[in-house]
């Protein structure tokens, strides 16, 4: 460190000391951080490496050893890359021809592929067990078919793009949407053909998004838990799934942490080669009209081939989702089909208390999550708090890291004093908060790095310190982003399974994880009443407070809510 | 109150050159004094704005030290300095009403509701925004925004009143009205002031010292008067407006300063820069407006020095005034200003001229 460098690292020292208060958020968020994001991951990588009293690489010679693990490891990878490229491809058709092409129906296209988004990651599985499975509607009842091979690679590819498709579709329809039609129609002016100027203007300005939405599937598909618990089934391993078995089946924790490495290394470096492509993407504020495309580029051939794909891809979802609906009602799916409310009646009666749970735990971390997340952001964009760049990176990680290793690094980690809060309400609670602080920062940071710091800046020099700063110009001005953020931690929450499974009690448990519990006792109905009562409070809650911030912000409130 | 900056100097992290440093303001001492409007002037990205955000407290020198009377302020955080700015944006708080705005300041000190109410509606009586009380920031125009800031600034009477660019996001008639009226509320509250702009006349209405600055570097402090007639050296020169300059030896200095031109023929100067002495080499300026042009051969000897001919090659008529390029056999072209054209002499391209300038109009700078 040159001499003036460090006078200035003083400098900023002794004038953070100056404002105490954010010299004590700023520790406080950076001990936390370490405490439940980092402490757990690091005790994962610890016990892998130490399987009995002293530190070996056995536990991953015995992992690697083993050929059903490799498959496994093959299996994850190979599902996350196909699953990533079809996703994404699908999603830029999707994209496309409600962006570009502009096909009647577009906005009955948007709704159909948000629904996905909003419901539990895992509901495609199911619905897909209800079809194809050996009682499925489809294969047995309708073809006669027994024991139809769904289970493995067909069953779960399946489930997988119709889940992360919709992920694509709202990245590249961003994209579409800030890229410059007049660009495509002067290519055109010039006398490029259609398919020349898709392929040489349209196709390369989007590339970027492209890579970042197939890096962004990999790393979402990588760590999905949901679909192949269900969906797998043991001829073809998937490492998530391999974790869990490892821990909760065989109580081998080294090698359930050996295998979490095998899975967090790929997830690591996706996410961090997917942030580096949206970091290269200069931040502009919004200004001046958006540009509507004139729709020339899209040939009118094209434009029904796409509306047909459009229109076939969401018939699939509708199915499903209509089919997790008669689940709910019918008597014994596959045999009786008589119409029945005992499934809810089971969820209202017995099963209530999960719902009661998840709904308190959603309810209290999502606003914790989002408020800690603002603060951060605000720390990170517009405040000079040594540590600032660690605070970002540390809290960005819990994003990148698969829910699988995260449940398994809390377990690990808080199972013994002074922190023993396995089995606890505490430790939930904790996972969610931290779990969710990025989507409060996504969506804090963004807002703020399109409102001018000298507005801030004004009020510092009126003579705000940083918490005045913060609560009466800061906030106020981020409140619509602040919750629309908060729906979306609040749908993860809700729809959360992949770490929350190792966490759950008996005292405390969630609805996604009866769900998954029913699914494997064969109870159908009951899994079904459950995603029902699931995608129904979501969906309220979406309403909720998309009408709240209409009526207080007027159009522009709504507006905030992508979704 | 005054404010004093002893060899301040402020370095950023070079964007291009990873671990590498860029000196946007090096080693600047200043003082300015109680009550004075001081202009910080300089081309784009001569370390103007980093200057008056490190009086702010925005920045922190990377060494030396501000002062504020007689207390040193490099540890005190803006909200701690009783300094206020008015931004080039203006950062009027979008989610509060115009009083909400203008309140601000004083709301934070915990001041009375009443008293508030009643200082606010002083200072936006002052400033003719009485009747935009209750809008909000997006239904106000340009102009009707500059005013909000500068209330929200003014109302706190503060002891430094620093602006960064205030009047670049508005149009020319406006930008003319909204300086006579700055200067006039600078004057009326007495408050010592910072501005900083790149357009020089901007500067000569609203200030009584102009700093001009160029990479960094302070290159003079003095009146407009000053700062125009008497630049010293050829960036200020070519600065504040456009110049002629001629290459001259030195002969004599101070009241009598003389010079001899590249043909031998000696001049007298109205000035000359104290840094220099007899026989350095120097340039003889002269002003546009300064330069009298005549038919070739008829020179009026009076006070003025017949320097020489040329061939006009250019003459741009503006109504109020006549501009000319002349040929003289220099590097560049001479540039001469013709005002009232109606009575005045007119000159066509090509026409071969005399010019000359009255001796208390040439001002002699050094070469470098
Ligand atoms: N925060 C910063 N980080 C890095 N460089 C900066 C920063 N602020 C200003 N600079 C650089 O310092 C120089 C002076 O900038 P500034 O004071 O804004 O100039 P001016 O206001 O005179 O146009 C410029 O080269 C600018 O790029
Ligand atoms: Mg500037």
């Amino acid at each position: 460190m040159t001499p003036t460098n460090l006078t200035r690292t003083i400098g900023q020292f002794r004038r953070v000391a100056r404002d105490p208060l954010l010299l004590f958020v700023s520790v406080l968020t950076l001990a936390s951080l370490l405490l439940f994001v980092v402490y757990p991951i690091a005790s994962v990588v610890l016990q892998s490496l130490k399987p009995g009293d002293t530190y070996s690489l056995a536990a991953y010679a015995e992992t690697l050893k083993s050929a059903y693990l490799r498959r496994a490891f093959y299996n994850s990878l190979m599902m996350s890359a196909l699953t990533a490229l079809v996703g994404t491809f699908l999603g830029f058709l999707f994209a496309f021809a409600v962006v570009r092409a502009k096909v009647p129906l577009g906005k009955f296209f948007n709704g159909i592929a948000i629904i996905p988004i909003v419901s539990p990651p895992f509901i495609g599985a199911l619905a897909i067990i209800m079809l194809f499975g050996n009682n499925g509607l489809i294969t047995w009842n309708l073809l006669k078919i027994q024991n139809f091979p769904i289970y493995g690679f067909n069953g779960l590819f399946l489930a997988q793009v119709v889940t992360f498709f919709p992920v694509a579709y709202m990245t590249l329809k961003g994209v579409l949407e800030s890229m410059n039609p007049v660009l495509e129609d002067a290519a055109l002016n010039l006398g490029g053909s259609r398919i020349k100027v898709f392929l040489k203007v349209t196709l390369p300005l989007a590339m970027p998004g492209i890579a970042s939405s197939i890096l962004l599937l990999f790393v979402e598909t990588l760590a999905d838990f949901g679909n192949p618990l269900i969906l797998a089934g043991s001829k073809f391993p998937i490492l998530s799934v391999q974790a869990y078995l490892q821990i909760v089946g065989m109580y081998d924790l080294p090698k359930g942490a050996a295998i979490s490495v095998f899975l967090l290394a790929p997830s690591l470096i996706a996410f961090f080669l997917q942030r580096r492509i949206v970091g290269r993407k200069k931040y502009t504020t919004v200004t001046g009209k958006p540009q509507t495309s004139t729709g020339k580029i899209v040939s009118p051939g094209a434009r029904t081939f796409l509306f047909i794909a459009c229109l076939l891809v969401s018939l699939l979802i509708a199915v499903i989702y209509f089919s997790i609906l008669l689940g709910a009602l019918a008597k014994v799916w596959g045999y009786d089909h008589s119409l029945t409310l005992e499934h809810f009646k089971f969820v209202f009666g017995v099963g209530f208390k999960a719902v009661r749970d998840t709904l308190m735990i959603a309810g209290i971390a999502t606003p914790i999550a989002g408020v800690f997340g603002m603060i951060i952001a605000f720390l990170v964009v517009r405040t000079k708090v040594p540590g600032k760049k660690l605070i970002g990176a540390m809290s960005i990680l819990s994003f990148a890291v698969p829910g699988t290793v995260i449940g398994i690094g809390y377990i690990l980690a808080f199972n013994h004093r002074p922190l023993a809060l396995t089995g606890t309400l505490a430790i939930l609670l904790l996972n969610f908060v931290f779990r969710y602080i990025p989507v409060g920062i996504e969506s804090g940071t963004a807002i703020l790095q399109q409102i001018d710091p000298s507005i801030e800046e004004a009020a510092v020099d009126l003579g705000a310190d940083a918490r005045r700063t913060f609560s009466k110009i800061t906030l106020p001005m981020i409140v619509p982003a602040f919750f629309s953020g908060l729906v979306f931690a609040f749908v993860r929450a809700m729809t959360a399974v992949s770490a929350a499974i190792f966490l759950v009690s008996s005292r405390w448990n969630l609805m996604t994880v009866h769900i998954m519990s029913q699914v494997e006792s064969g109870n159908l109905g009951a899994a079904a009443a459950y995603s029902v009562i699931l995608v129904v409070i979501v969906a309220l809650a979406i309403g909720l407070i998309r009408l709240l911030l209409k009526a207080r912000y007027g159009r522009f409130g709504g507006a905030m809510l992508h979704f | 109150m005054s404010v004093r900056l002893v060899d301040v100097r402020k370095e950023f992290p070079d964007p291009e050159k990873s671990g590498g440093i860029m000196v946007a303001v090096k080693d600047m001492n200043l003082e300015i004094r109680e009550g004075e409007f001081i202009t910080l002037l300089g081309p784009s990205g001569c370390g103007k704005t980093t200057t008056l955000r490190m009086i702010a407290g925005f920045e922190i020198p990377s060494t030396g030290q501000i002062w504020i009377n007689d207390e040193m302020v490099n540890d005190q955080p803006p909200n701690k300095r009783d300094t206020t700015m008015v931004f080039q944006s203006y950062a009027i708080f979008p989610h509060m009403s115009v009083e909400q705005n203008v309140g601000f300041g004083l709301e934070l000190k915990g001041r009375p509701k009443s008293e508030i109410n009643t200082e606010v509606a002083k200072v936006m009586e002052v400033m003719g925004i009485t009747e935009l009380g209750k809008r909000r920031p997006d239904q106000l125009s340009g102009g009707q925004q500059q005013r909000v800031a500068l209330a929200r600034a003014i109302v706190n009477k503060p002891r430094v009143l620093l602006f960064d660019e205030p009047l670049s996001n508005l149009d020319a008639k406006l930008r003319e009205t909204m300086r006579v009226e700055i200067r006039r509320i600078q004057q009326s509250f007495g408050i010592t002031s910072v501005y900083v702009t790149h357009d020089q006349d901007e500067a000569m209405t609203v200030s009584d010292r102009i700093v001009v600055m160029e990479k960094g570097l302070v290159m003079q402090v003095g009146s407009p008067f000053e700062i125009y007639s008497r630049p010293s050296c050829k960036f200020v020169a070519d600065f504040i407006g456009k110049v002629n300059l001629f290459p001259v030896k030195t002969l004599s200095v101070g009241e009598d300063a003389r010079a001899q031109d590249r043909r031998g023929v000696e001049v007298s100067a109205g000035s000359a820069d104290p840094a220099l002495k007899p026989g350095d080499d120097a340039l003889l300026m002269v002003r546009p407006e300064s330069l009298v042009l005549s038919k070739a051969g008829s020179v009026d000897q009076k006070n003025s020095v017949e320097w020489g001919s040329g061939r006009v090659i250019k003459s741009v008529y503006l109504g109020s005034v006549i501009e000319y390029e002349l040929d003289a056999g220099y590097d560049k072209p001479l540039m001469a200003i013709s005002y009232d054209p109606v009575n005045g002499e007119f000159f066509k391209d090509g026409d071969e001229v005399s010019f000359s300038f009255s001796q208390r109009a040439a001002h002699m700078l050094p070469l470098r």
